[in-house]
């Protein structure tokens, strides 16, 4: 899908290290390569699903494109907008474009707030409504993500888990942003629930034309939803492509064995899968040339020294392996 | 292939302020050796506190089991005292659990956790169990065995810490093995490798397994056999080919339709405009059942009867079993 619009949001080799601090006089000794180099585009309307497993850097990616935690380098456009460099006040325009929702609905939400509250408070923090107003807008959201206006006085502690992350898309949602960053939104809840979530938020999209970063290490659940899809290994990202593409056609071993130990709820189904050996290695010390050359079961001489680039070697397919 | 662990009429409940929570309300099944039974459910449906119960773990108060039987190879374990008891926990039946970085001793290197129970149940000396540890951790292909028995459980992986639990769980050979969530914490990829070892391990032990899980693929990657709860009771059970072939209890066949599937929808275009299917509402309060099936609420087959009168569990096709009105056979 090609839309006419700028895209909602786009990153440019986006890097965030953390210092590793140690001894009496926390000295620097090293960095965590959280975040490094990454670049992506999320087109209007559409959802850029974001994959990996833990420790890949995918929640850093996301916050530091929303400026969340400040980034190391790189370029985040916002409708065509450098928002690097912009001071607190100036970033705040842009703060009503971008949403998060959060994976735990129970410690992100604010729990001495009534839900009708926590829906609000974005309202009230950007002065966008009197009370009144407010009230009703708060209502009107509380309808629309599947809870009763009634529920407005009570506490999150009253609420599902489902009906939680229900109140937190309400907020997200509160200022009308075009972008929403899904944390693993729907990862904390149970399968018939994590169903009602997803079709909400699939309706919403095209009720509202919202663009979504979707944050999730469920293959499944980001096939459903994306439109394209990054696969994320050690802070890089390693294959990027529309999600037919991905699903038909990996290119990355890593996205091969990723989608080969997915089980498949189907006993009749017997395929041979492709077990990774070992563990994904500490981003503090990557491993040189290909980071994930210590577990490819394809690696050669040059996986170990040259860092592969991402390449596209499709129309909008793009891969960063020496053997493709 | 005869039972080596019958549970029948099992029930276990909680007293609560706001009443009582029938966690496992009259649950029966048998496991036979070498055979993999898995019980699958949403959060609250009594699968962990029937594998708790198993072991007889429940913390009383406020829980207490309060009927029925559970025969290890003929002997019923709710009929023997505490200290024989401990003699059954971790050498006849073993369990491990979600989250190994909570049920491992931090402070107690790696090793020494797997000698304890060989030292208790086994009579080894310490010296004999560290070998037969380091034997173990050999078994589950951890890197470096011997290195690894010195370290503290931090020092390991998510994944290497599993291993660590299984080598724990397995050392003394136990008749039963209840894993209860074992992959649900760790990334697909570790998930793949612990649950390839799990289903080697027990072929080369012959251990009956009870698989807690909610990961219906990991079902049936995984199980011969299937138990579907609800609200604390049994709604279905089948083996796992059969299940998965023609489910027949709506909750089942609820939570099939409710999770998108790779395989399915590899190669189509157009997915936006598809919808899964949910299940309306949530799991009922235990504390508060509806009379007649619990299901019924959230049901699209409910009717007057399901609402009034508690569907019967009955054989609906041999070895198939279900409790619904609207499954004629």
């Amino acid at each position: 899908m090609v839309s006419a619009n700028p895209p909602v949001l786009e990153v440019r080799d986006l890097k965030k290290h953390f210092p590793v601090k140690k001894g009496l006089l926390r000295r620097t000794v090293g960095q965590v390569y959280a975040v490094d180099g990454v670049t992506f585009t999320v087109n209007a309307g559409e959802t850029l699903g974001l994959v990996g497993e833990s420790g890949c850097g995918k929640t850093t990616a996301g916050r530091a494109a929303m400026r969340l935690v400040e980034p190391t380098s790189g370029s985040i456009k916002v409708e065509g907008q450098e928002i690097i460099g912009l001071s607190k006040a100036e970033l705040r325009p842009y703060r009503r474009e971008m949403q998060i929702i959060f994976q735990d609905p129970f410690s992100s939400l604010n729990p001495r707030m009534t839900a009708g509250d926590i829906v609000g408070e974005p309202l009230l923090v950007h002065g966008v409504a009197n009370k009144k107003e407010r009230e009703e807008q708060v209502s009107a959201l509380f309808a629309r993500v599947g809870l009763r206006p009634a529920q407005m006085k009570n506490y999150p502690h009253q609420f599902s888990g489902g009906q939680r992350q229900r109140i937190g898309i309400a907020r997200a949602l509160a200022l009308g942003p075009k972008l929403i960053v899904g944390d693993e939104p729907v990862s904390a809840l149970d399968v018939s629930i994590q169903a009602q979530v997803i079709n909400l938020l699939m309706d919403l999209q095209r009720e509202r034309g919202l663009s979504y970063l979707f944050i999730s290490h469920n293959l499944a659940v980001v096939e459903h939803i994306s439109h394209q899809i990054a696969v994320m290994y050690l802070g890089r990202i390693v294959e990027y492509a529309d999600t037919r593409s991905i699903f038909t056609n990996a290119q990355h071993p890593y996205t091969e064995a990723l989608l080969s130990a997915v089980p498949v709820p189907d006993p009749a189904i017997k395929r041979k899968k492709l077990v990774l050996q070992g563990d994904v290695p500490s981003p503090v010390k990557p491993p040189p040339g290909c980071h994930f050359h210590t577990r490819c079961p394809y690696a050669v001489a040059r996986c170990k020294v040259e860092v592969p680039s991402l390449r596209e070697i499709a129309p909008g397919h793009q891969v960063s392996c020496h053997l493709r | 292939m005869s039972s080596l662990l019958e549970v029948s009429d099992l029930g276990t409940w909680f007293y609560t302020r706001q009443g009582i929570v029938k966690a496992v309300d009259g649950v029966d099944f048998e496991v036979a050796a070498g055979e993999t039974l898995a019980i699958v459910g949403e959060s609250g449906c009594g699968k962990s506190m029937t594998a708790l119960s198993l072991m007889r773990l429940i913390p009383d108060p406020p829980g207490r089991i309060v009927s029925g039987s559970i025969r290890l190879a003929g002997r019923d374990l709710l009929k023997i005292s505490e200290e024989e008891m401990r003699d059954v926990r971790g050498n006849e039946i073993s369990m491990i659990f979600q989250e190994p970085m909570t049920s491992l001793n931090p402070v107690m290197t790696i090793g020494k956790q797997i000698s304890e129970s060989l030292i208790l149940h086994r009579d080894m000396d310490r010296k004999q169990a560290m070998k037969r540890a380091i034997e173990m951790l050999d078994l589950v292909r951890i890197p470096e065995p011997a290195q690894r028995a010195k370290e503290y459980p931090h020092q390991l992986s998510g994944g290497m810490r599993q291993r660590a639990m299984i080598a724990m769980a397995l050392a003394c050979n136990p008749k039963v093995l209840i894993a209860d969530e074992p992959t649900t914490a760790l990334d697909v990829t570790i998930q793949a490798q612990i649950l390839e070892l799990i289903v080697e391990l027990q072929r080369e032990f012959s251990a009956a397994v009870i698989l807690i899980t909610h990961d219906l693929g990991v079902v049936a990657e995984t199980a011969h056999r299937v138990i579907v709860m609800y609200a604390g009771r049994k709604v279905e059970e089948a083996s796992v080919g059969e299940l998965f072939a023609r489910p027949l209890h709506p909750y089942t066949t609820g939570l099939m339709n409710s999770i998108p599937r790779l395989d399915l929808m590899r190669g189509q275009t157009d997915r936006s405009a598809e919808r899964l299917q949910e299940i309306p509402g949530i799991v009922p309060p235990l504390f508060d059942l509806p009379t007649g099936c619990a299901f019924a609420p959230r049901c699209s087959k409910a009717d007057d009867k399901c609402r009034a009168e508690r569907p019967a569990y009955e054989e609906k096709q041999p070895g198939h079993w279900a409790a619904c009105w609207h499954t004629n056979g």
